[in-house]
């Protein structure tokens, strides 16, 4: 199993474009795998997947400082991974064994580890902006220089506390920054039959902060957009929406196969690939084969945690019975 | 010894807390400036600032869950809910988020945030502004609730929901926020949470009740002249079975008295706990008094009558102590209901 702790593996990021290709590359192959175990019946209850989002969890990683805190949802195995949990704490939380990151009692929606500011992930849509907007304020009334960044889908731009967040992020002038993953679905439904428009960075605007539109399917895009708005934040500048561009290649959980999209319209996103992206910018500068070697390696990896996570305990009774006081 | 009354018992309360503590915060709707709608957080924003004692826009689930990020953050907000029906646009943040945080972060996350409402009829405010609506919040493991009956508790159990580290939910009945009395302040005055208060005397059976019903089951039993042991329950959640129910083993008798509805009331919990523990002990039916299963009307005369009055409640307490069977309420009485 892994021995980096979750700190070092977030560190690691910071190394450059092949080490965040190579988390891009751990996440990618979590996700399958995560999909296989869950045909086989090795996970139970409900998966939400991530492959195609990878460049932006893993930049909101790269440029966030590990005291830093993100709100995230219950699609968050590829946030958690970037924000540097190990893989057997993700995939046996997921699993539902002791060695996950919450015990085995939290499962695949619930991640959290503050040794790198992940709150606990949010599977009520929506819920995480107000979370994220008060995490600000406490930063602002303390004097920190910290930052409260939330990650959700293009559906919770349509909940009430979406707005509600935005107001008082807007009003107080607070350091938040809302990252809308708009990957285009609400769970089964096109967000052309349930929002009225699919520039999402409209809506940032309309609260009176900076908003941007950025192609989320690059890492170094996402970089280098979010550096600026932690930086507005850290320097008392307030609140910043990114609308990310992104597309989900899988459907929205385990039961849906996603045939509902319109023909061709994953085709081309899977062009965009954002694996596929970085890989191109890597090889003027690396060959193949040292990326072949990379996928290798993490699909070795995985192939080990796996077979170790289904002859690990299952989370124990008592677990439940923890961290309860009224 | 000061004479405060109940709304600035809670206000007292805050500040001496926020004295202790530099990270204690109070945020609501006019909470700052204005001093609160019912004036239970007068004076504090002009000792301690904007900063900690924030006006927030009308919109309860975002600085509901403002409370919940703050908290986690290193913050004690005191979030004023300025009436509990209110907290119906806010109670994801409460029971699915914040009650979770420690849970699901494994103790690395807790959210040590107070939700201060008002609760209960009386007032004239109507079937929106006058429910109880404790089993709301009673339900949930993850969140403490507790109830002020006069100025003393309303001092002694703020000062400790505000030093708990997990989220307490505090209903301050409005209806007693003029009343004034001397109040024991400083350490002393503090009360613990979790612990209910025998307020009366008695043999012949236990009545429980909370809130504004404590002074008016004290009235009742008083003006009957009955050997009843009052108690103030006073925390909810989580409640003083061992008070209760050794009450109950001695005096074999278990009555509650409630200002809520009687279908799914907390006085069914309680029964329910008490009776399965002390049934050999037990020498009638246990008896609710509580309000008729209808929104709380408006008009004076119906609202007086909504709500368990001390003549209502000495009526029935009466009977039961001397017939030791179940007596029928008002509604049933008059024919209006069954």
């Amino acid at each position: 199993m892994t021995t980096m702790s979750a700190l070092d593996r977030r560190r690691a990021l910071r190394s450059g474009l092949l080490e965040q290709y190579r988390r891009m590359v751990e996440i990618r192959l979590m996700e399958e795998k995560v999909n296989e175990l869950f045909a086989s019946g090795s996970i139970h209850g409900t998966t939400h997947l991530c492959q195609g989002q990878e460049a932006l969890a893993v930049g909101i990683a790269t440029v966030l400082e590990p005291d830093d805190v993100v709100t995230a949802t219950y699609r968050s195995h590829g946030i958690s991974l970037a924000l540097g949990l190990t893989p057997t704490g993700v995939l046996g939380e997921i699993m539902g064994r002791t060695a996950g990151v919450s015990d085995g009692v939290g499962g695949s929606m619930h991640m959290c580890d503050m040794s790198v500011g992940l709150l606990p992930t949010f599977a009520i849509v929506g819920a995480g902006l107000p979370v994220t907007a008060g995490a600000a304020l406490a930063f602002q009334t303390l004097g920190q220089p910290r930052v409260s960044v939330a990650v959700f889908g293009d559906g919770a731009t349509n909940i009430g506390a979406f707005h509600e967040a935005l107001n008082l992020a807007a009003v107080w002038n607070l350091p938040a920054i809302f990252i809308v993953d708009n990957n285009m679905y609400g769970e089964y439904s096109r967000i052309d039959t349930t929002t009225p428009f699919e520039d999402l960075h409209k809506r940032g605007e309309s609260y009176a902060m900076p908003s941007i539109a950025i192609d989320a399917m690059d890492v170094d895009v996402v970089q280098e957009h979010l550096q600026t708005a932690v930086d507005r934040a850290r320097a008392g500048g307030g609140p910043t929406f990114i609308e990310a561009k992104t597309y989900r290649f899988a459907g929205h959980s385990r039961a849906d196969t996603a045939p509902y999209r319109p023909n061709g319209e994953l085709d081309s996103w899977l062009d965009r690939d954002p694996i596929r992206v970085t890989e191109r910018k890597l090889l003027e500068t690396v060959d193949q084969a040292e990326l072949t070697a990379i996928r290798d390696q993490e699909t070795e990896a995985l192939r080990v945690l796996v077979s170790e996570l289904e002859d690990a305990p299952q989370a124990a009774p008592d677990q439940m019975f923890k961290h309860v006081w009224a | 010894m000061p004479k405060l009354r109940v709304r600035q018992a809670v206000m007292t309360a805050i500040a001496d807390e926020m004295r202790a503590d530099p990270s204690v915060v109070v945020f609501g709707e006019d909470v700052g400036a204005a001093g609160g709608v019912f004036k239970a957080t007068e004076g504090l924003f002009e000792e301690f600032g904007p900063l900690r004692v924030r006006d927030t826009p009308i919109s309860e689930m975002g600085f509901m869950g403002a409370a919940v990020g703050a908290s986690a953050m290193g913050l004690r907000p005191v979030v004023e809910i300025m009436f509990m029906e209110f907290l119906g646009v806010a109670l994801d943040q409460l029971v699915t988020e914040a009650a979770k945080f420690r849970y699901l972060s494994r103790g690395q996350v807790t959210c040590p945030l107070v939700v201060r409402t008002t609760v209960g009829s009386g007032l004239g405010f109507g079937s929106q502004h006058s429910q109880t609506l404790e089993n709301w919040v009673s339900a949930t493991p993850g969140l403490k609730v507790v109830t002020i009956s006069d100025a003393q508790t309303a001092y002694g159990l703020m000062r400790s929901a505000i030093r708990d580290p997990d989220p307490v939910i505090v209903l301050e009945p409005r209806v007693l926020y003029a009343d004034r009395e001397e109040v024991v302040t400083g350490e002393e005055g503090v009360i613990p949470i979790g612990k209910a208060r025998v307020v009366g005397q008695g043999a012949g059976a236990t009545v429980v009740t909370m809130g504004s019903m404590v002074s008016r089951t004290l009235q009742a039993a008083e003006a009957e002249g009955l050997d009843v042991e009052v108690i103030d329950l006073a925390t909810l959640v989580p409640w003083d079975r061992t008070t209760v129910i050794e009450s109950a083993r001695r005096t074999g008798r278990i009555v509650t008295v409630e200002e809520a509805p009687m279908s799914g009331g907390w006085g069914s919990e309680i029964i329910a706990a008490v009776i399965s523990e002390v049934f050999g002990s037990i020498t009638a039916p246990p008896l609710r008094i509580t309000c008729p299963d209808v929104p709380v009307p408006y008009g004076k005369h119906l609202e007086e009558r909504f709500a368990p009055n001390p003549q209502e409640i000495g009526l029935q307490l009466n009977e039961y102590m001397s017939t030791g069977a179940i007596p029928a309420p008002w509604w049933v009485r008059e024919g209006l209901s069954a």
